[in-house]
């Protein structure tokens, strides 16, 4: 007994702290998110515990799924990740791509491709809300303008004012914030190929696609598949940069993460909790068979 | 790259010789070398947009307002903005000081403590709790966040920087956890062997031993912590308002509040919320893509 202590209490106490961090704040929460998501807890009275609340089970996700308001956020949000996701991984790809051959000023380009991550979200919609401004023709400013300076009128648009595609105006900020994120995770991949798994490629006779297809590729499957994790469930999160560039208000950009703040404003709490454990069940559905693969291959 | 130092020329897939001929092989690769340095340069000029459009704006008069002249530069550059969005930001960027640096420090030193354990100290079970902690990186905070008010409120913690510094060390604990672990799993087990076989117990060996070699591991970890809670904006919303928050939420009202809106003392004000990170950045930026690769899982 005492033995097993000396092996297993001194580890334990010391994760102890973060350990009942997790527990309560991740799990606990989780569960209690649950619990205010199943009942009536819609006014603020009853937010501020002066009204009693009671349980309605799952009525508030059934009436969330059936209102049109909602489905659109989440339209919206399938849209948003498809380009967002698209956009990061082609662009990275690419731009990894051209970098892994000798170039002169490598660091340069890395370093320009890379810094808007550093950049809040906040900060970087100031000037996309700029640029994005839905005015056409004589009062254009933005990229409009830019379009009408190089000739290009015909790509003027309303951007995120349109209420089908709106919202994939805003990927576009988030697109140019995480290519070069990607881009390093590719490159990393690119570097860590070995020269001679090329070159006994080309040996065998296999043409420069045929490279590609069957050694480096392969080779690169897992770096694609952590970016399309992290990108993704950053997407799926999405928040600053839609609340900063468009408002909570507005119906043409709204996502679950805007409908839960803008529930929560307004002291709707079972709803706000509701979407909330609606948005972690995509973002679970994504992310938990990744960590359990990851998991199980270093065991 | 190159197949220069190949002795013989490489057979082409139909077995033949190469064509060798050096003025036609140079051509060929200027060709290709041109194409893609214009195709590097291109998204320079794609990404440094934005960045022309915040430093041209915010040095705009008054009478630049009009929209004929979005792109132009400045035709009187005024200071006037940058006056104002200093006193706008000031009180706020001093708050973020202190939300982000005690925030970073107590992550950083919790990540190091579980990620010793769980890689150099292990116990059975070990990869399963570390999974178990990593899923916190990934949840969408809307799915704790109505709890999490609620325990806030009740506990008494004073919304604006502590109950920011609190949720920042909390949720920060995974991707610490993950960046340290990755790096003292390149630690050989010998190092701590001979310890253990010296005598030294768990916490000894960690102070006297991983500590002082963790110092690169730190650096990383405390930029990644610096650069995410710096740029929060989901947890100042919730848990802090104008008045007691930082500067993302800040620079948020200073952009979205007013009825006229003024780009240039808001393009100004970006700019100076970005300042901490970009300068982290550029003077750390190695660290910056080492915990970058790190926040992929897989390290």
């Amino acid at each position: 007994m005492k033995n097993r202590f000396r092996r297993f209490g001194p580890p334990i106490l010391l994760l102890a702290p973060s350990l009942v961090l997790m527990a309560v704040f991740v799990y606990g929460l989780i569960g209690a998110n649950f619990r205010t998501s199943i009942t009536d807890n819609h006014t603020a009275g009853q937010a501020t515990g002066r009204q009693p609340v009671s349980t309605v089970w799952f009525q508030n996700y059934v009436d969330l799924l059936k209102s049109e308001s909602f489905q659109h956020s989440l339209v919206n949000l399938v849209l948003y990740t498809a380009v967002f996701l698209v956009g990061t991984l082609v662009i990275g790809f690419v731009w990894a791509w051209l970098l892994d051959k000798p170039v002169k000023g490598e660091g340069f380009f890395r370093s320009v491709y890379l810094f808007p991550m550093a950049v809040s979200f906040v900060a970087s919609g100031v000037v996309w809300r700029w640029l994005l401004n839905s005015n056409q023709d004589e009062s254009a400013s933005g990229l409009n303008r830019l379009f009408q300076m190089v000739g290009l009128d015909f790509l003027q648009n309303n951007w995120w004012n349109n209420v089908t595609f709106g919202i994939t105006a805003i990927a576009i900020p988030a697109i140019w914030q995480l290519s070069g994120y990607v881009m390093a995770l590719f490159l990393a991949g690119f570097r860590g190929i070995p020269e001679e798994l090329r070159e006994a490629g080309r040996m065998d006779g296999a043409s420069e696609w045929k490279v590609y297809r069957y050694v480096i590729f392969p080779e690169l499957t897992p770096i694609a598949l952590s970016a399309l994790i992290i990108i993704g469930h950053m997407s799926l999160k999405s928040f600053d940069l839609i609340m900063s560039i468009s408002k909570p208000a507005n119906y043409q950009t709204k996502v679950p993460a805007v409908d839960m703040y803008v529930s929560k404003s307004s002291f709707d709490y079972a709803n706000a909790a509701a979407i909330g454990s609606i948005l972690l069940i995509i973002v679970a559905i994504a992310v938990v068979p990744y960590l359990i693969k990851t998991n199980r291959q270093e065991k | 790259m190159t197949t220069v130092s190949t002795p013989v020329p490489a057979p082409d897939v139909a077995g033949r010789p190469v064509d060798l001929r050096p003025d036609r092989r140079r051509e060929k690769f200027t060709v290709k070398r041109t194409l893609r340095y214009a195709a590097l340069l291109l998204g320079v000029l794609l990404v440094l947009i934005p960045v022309y459009v915040l430093f041209v704006t915010s040095f705009k008069g008054a009478g630049d307002a009009s929209p004929t002249r979005a792109w132009n530069l400045p035709t009187a550059w005024t200071t006037q903005n940058w006056s104002d969005a200093w006193t706008a930001l000031s009180p706020a960027l001093w708050r973020t000081f202190e939300m982000v640096i005690p925030a970073s420090i107590i992550a950083a030193f919790l990540g190091s403590l579980n990620g010793f354990v769980l890689s150099r100290w292990s116990f059975r079970g070990a990869n399963l709790v570390f999974t178990l902690i990593l899923f916190g990186m990934f949840i969408p905070y809307q799915a704790v966040m109505i709890p999490l008010l609620q325990i806030f409120l009740d506990a008494g913690i004073p919304s604006g920087v502590p109950s920011l510094i609190l949720l920042h060390v909390i949720y920060g604990i995974p991707i610490t956890t993950l960046i340290f672990r990755n790096y003292y799993q390149t630690i050989p087990h010998e190092l701590i062997e001979a310890a253990r076989v010296d005598g030294a117990g768990m916490l000894r060996t960690y102070w006297s031993i991983i500590l002082p070699i963790s110092i690169p591991s730190f650096v990383v970890v405390l930029i990644w912590q610096f650069t995410s809670a710096w740029n929060d904006f989901l947890f100042a919303v919730f848990f802090s308002s104008s008045q007691n928050g930082p500067v993302t939420l800040a620079l948020n009202n200073l952009a979205n509040g007013a009825m006229l809106q003024n780009y240039g003392v808001s393009m100004a004000g970006a700019l100076f919320a970005s300042l901490p990170t970009l300068i982290v950045y550029i003077i750390l930026g190695k660290y910056f893509v080492g915990g970058l690769m790190s926040g992929s899982v897989k390290g």
